[in-house]
């Protein structure tokens, strides 16, 4: 088990209201496993993603990541787990504009404070690794869609994370580039034995899960 | 790539942005170095011209009448010489020489001249065309004479800056005024005989175009025993510091010689320092504007800057940076903008005070290179002190609604 969640509730006030995003979640992740979430618009898919390391803070309920219990420690701690073992990726693939392909790789090891040649070695090999290798001095708006997801695949992984977040990796992308990500996705959990969780809305992206959940009106209604 | 490159690359992608920030603050700076540089040069004319004059401040008894500066000590009434070991034993600052003298007429072959006795060692000979009488001694030590390197910075290596005292005038010797010595027929080395006493004409010296022209110097000992007033002074002349007379030497003095007049020189002293201290005041102004006007045009700057940048900063916590990182990350873009405010508006400034000091003031500005330090200081602090309330704000920012923000 590498992620556990218990009891996870997620509520929004709302006009005078409280609105239950997530009631009452739980679900255990194992290591290696390819985890897609599924449901209907406004079922809590994403707020479920973003809320385990902290990204939005969850209203009660456990977190347990790599053993330890994560939903009660402070946002320092919780960005120094995301900073040492998780990567995201993003529908709008979350690329810094004013930077180069290898640059935005480069990132999630400068925050590390891993040292310039070493961080310049890895993102090139990762680059490498993503085929982006002519494209590592190219600004994000002189890539297609297909490439700057590729890239924030690249940032997602450099830092060699433990568990991948993807929050609607392709729905910026035509059925083919999908296909080509997701298949990227696949190999990364493969061979890399990297746990990735997945959030979409597509029949044929959640057929990629090794576990599937899926989510309505803020409930787990099927695993 | 580290956080600061990050910082640098966002600066110098965003260059007309940049441009805008620092317009403010550049300019701000500009203004008070180019002020600052014409007000320090002035300040130096200003003291130049007192040392050129020699003495500044002149003491004399209540009832003396100061019409003229130049004569009010000729048959004054007369003062104890204690008071000159009164204001010497005084904690005044900005005294620099003092030279009592006694002023009489008196009437030499019948004719009608002026004798005052000088004290050698304090008497100073600074009006320049004394500098060639070769009378001259050790130079008096000043308070408030430029350091060199202000001197040598604006070219004001000047002889006449070195007061020097006349140096000896023995018992029994005179020097005489030009005018005098052509009206009495006198030469160097010859004789006048002075109410019955003969004295030896050491010097003539040059013409001044002044009231020492019609003089004759005797020592001060000689002239008290001439005119049976041992101890007795009829002036006390004083060579003030600049600065010290505009921030109230004059009255420092009246406190301790209560029953005497004191004046100076005023027309030079009241403009020209009137002058240094109304730029003094726009200066001090225009600091408080550029301190609230360059920091809110920087916290602006910076503001707009954090909620264009709102996406990145979620992306960046998303990636695991903290609060901290967020903070130092505008704090640091913040300092970049005081450096190079500070600098550019140092060498706008500089260029201006050079350019412009000739036309607008008459003088010759040049740089003064510790403006630059002030300047870069002045303007991190305005820079750093803006951007806190924006900083702050970026780093509490929720980082997931800043994820959906597209």
């Amino acid at each position: 088990m590498i992620l556990k969640g218990e009891n996870i509730i997620k509520q929004y006030h709302h006009d005078g209201g409280l609105i239950s995003a997530l009631d009452h979640v739980s679900f255990t992740v194992g290591k290696g496993d390819f985890v897609t979430v599924t449901g209907p618009s406004g079922s809590g898919k994403s707020t479920l993603l973003l809320s385990l390391f902290g990204l939005i803070r969850l209203t009660s309920g456990t977190v347990i990541f790599d053993g330890k219990r994560i939903d009660d420690i402070s946002d320092r701690h919780l960005a120094d787990i995301r900073k040492n073992s998780v990567g995201y990726i993003l529908q709008s693939f979350a690329l810094i504009p004013y930077l180069t392909t290898i640059q935005n790789v480069m990132i999630p090891l400068a925050l590390r404070k891993i040292p310039a040649k070493e961080q310049s070695k890895r993102a090139s090999e990762i680059l490498d690794y993503v085929g982006l290798t002519d494209r590592m001095h190219h600004l994000p708006r002189e890539l297609s869609a297909g490439q700057q997801q590729r890239v924030a695949i690249a940032r997602s992984i450099v830092h060699r994370p433990q568990i991948i977040m993807a929050d609607e990796p392709t729905g910026n992308l035509d059925p083919t580039l999908s296909l080509e990500i997701l298949d990227f996705l696949q190999k990364i959990n493969r061979e890399n034995k990297i746990t990735i969780m997945m959030v979409t809305h597509s029949p044929v992206a959640a057929e990629y899960g090794t576990m599937k959940l899926h989510l309505k009106e803020g409930k787990i209604i099927k695993t | 790539m580290t956080i600061s490159k990050l910082v640098l690359i966002e600066l110098w992608k965003r260059k007309s942005q940049l441009i805008t920030g620092l317009l403010a603050i550049t300019l701000g700076i500009a203004v008070i170095v180019a002020i600052q540089s014409v007000a320090i040069v002035s300040e130096q004319n200003v003291a130049r011209n007192l040392d050129n004059l020699g003495a500044n401040i002149l003491v004399l008894p209540q009832a003396a009448s100061i019409d003229d500066y130049y004569t009010c000590d000729i048959d004054a009434p007369t003062l104890p010489m204690d008071y000159v070991e009164r204001i010497l034993n005084s904690t005044i600052a900005g005294v620099d020489n003092m030279s009592p003298k006694l002023t009489r007429r008196v009437e030499v072959d019948n004719q009608s001249v002026v004798l005052t006795g000088i004290l050698p060692k304090s008497e100073i000979a600074s009006k320049p065309l004394w500098q060639s009488s070769g009378l001259l001694g050790a130079q008096l030590t000043t308070a408030c004479t430029p350091g060199k390197s202000a001197i040598k910075s604006h070219g004001l290596e000047d002889e006449k800056l070195k007061r020097k005292a006349i140096d000896t005038l023995y018992i029994d010797d005179c020097l005489a005024g030009s005018q005098v010595a052509k009206k009495l027929k006198l030469s160097a080395s010859g004789r006048i005989k002075i109410m019955g006493k003969e004295f030896k004409v050491v010097k003539i010296l040059p013409e001044t175009g002044t009231v020492d022209d019609d003089r004759i110097f005797a020592n001060l000992k000689d002239v008290q025993a001439l005119l049976k007033l041992e101890n007795q002074v009829s002036a006390i002349e004083i060579m003030g510091c600049c600065n010290a007379i505009s921030e109230g030497l004059l009255g420092q003095l009246r406190n301790i010689l209560p029953d005497t007049r004191i004046t100076t020189i005023g027309q030079i002293v009241s403009t020209q320092i009137e002058t240094n201290q109304l730029m003094k005041k726009i200066s001090l102004v225009m600091l408080i504007i550029i301190f609230f006007v360059g920091g809110i045009s920087i916290g602006n700057y910076i503001w707009a800057n954090v909620n264009e940048r709102k996406r990145e900063i979620g992306v960046l916590r998303m990636m695991g940076a903290g609060r901290s990182t967020i903070y130092k990350m505008f704090l640091l873009k913040a300092l970049i903008l005081g450096i190079a405010g500070g600098i550019l508006g140092f060498l706008i400034g500089t260029l201006a005070g050079v350019v412009l000091g000739p036309y607008l003031a008459g003088i010759i500005v040049k740089p003064v290179y510790l403006y630059l330090l002030w300047s870069v200081l002045f303007s991190v602090a305005i820079s750093l002190t803006g951007s806190l309330i924006p900083a702050s704000l970026a780093a509490n920012f929720d980082p997931y609604s800043n994820l959906q923000e597209d």
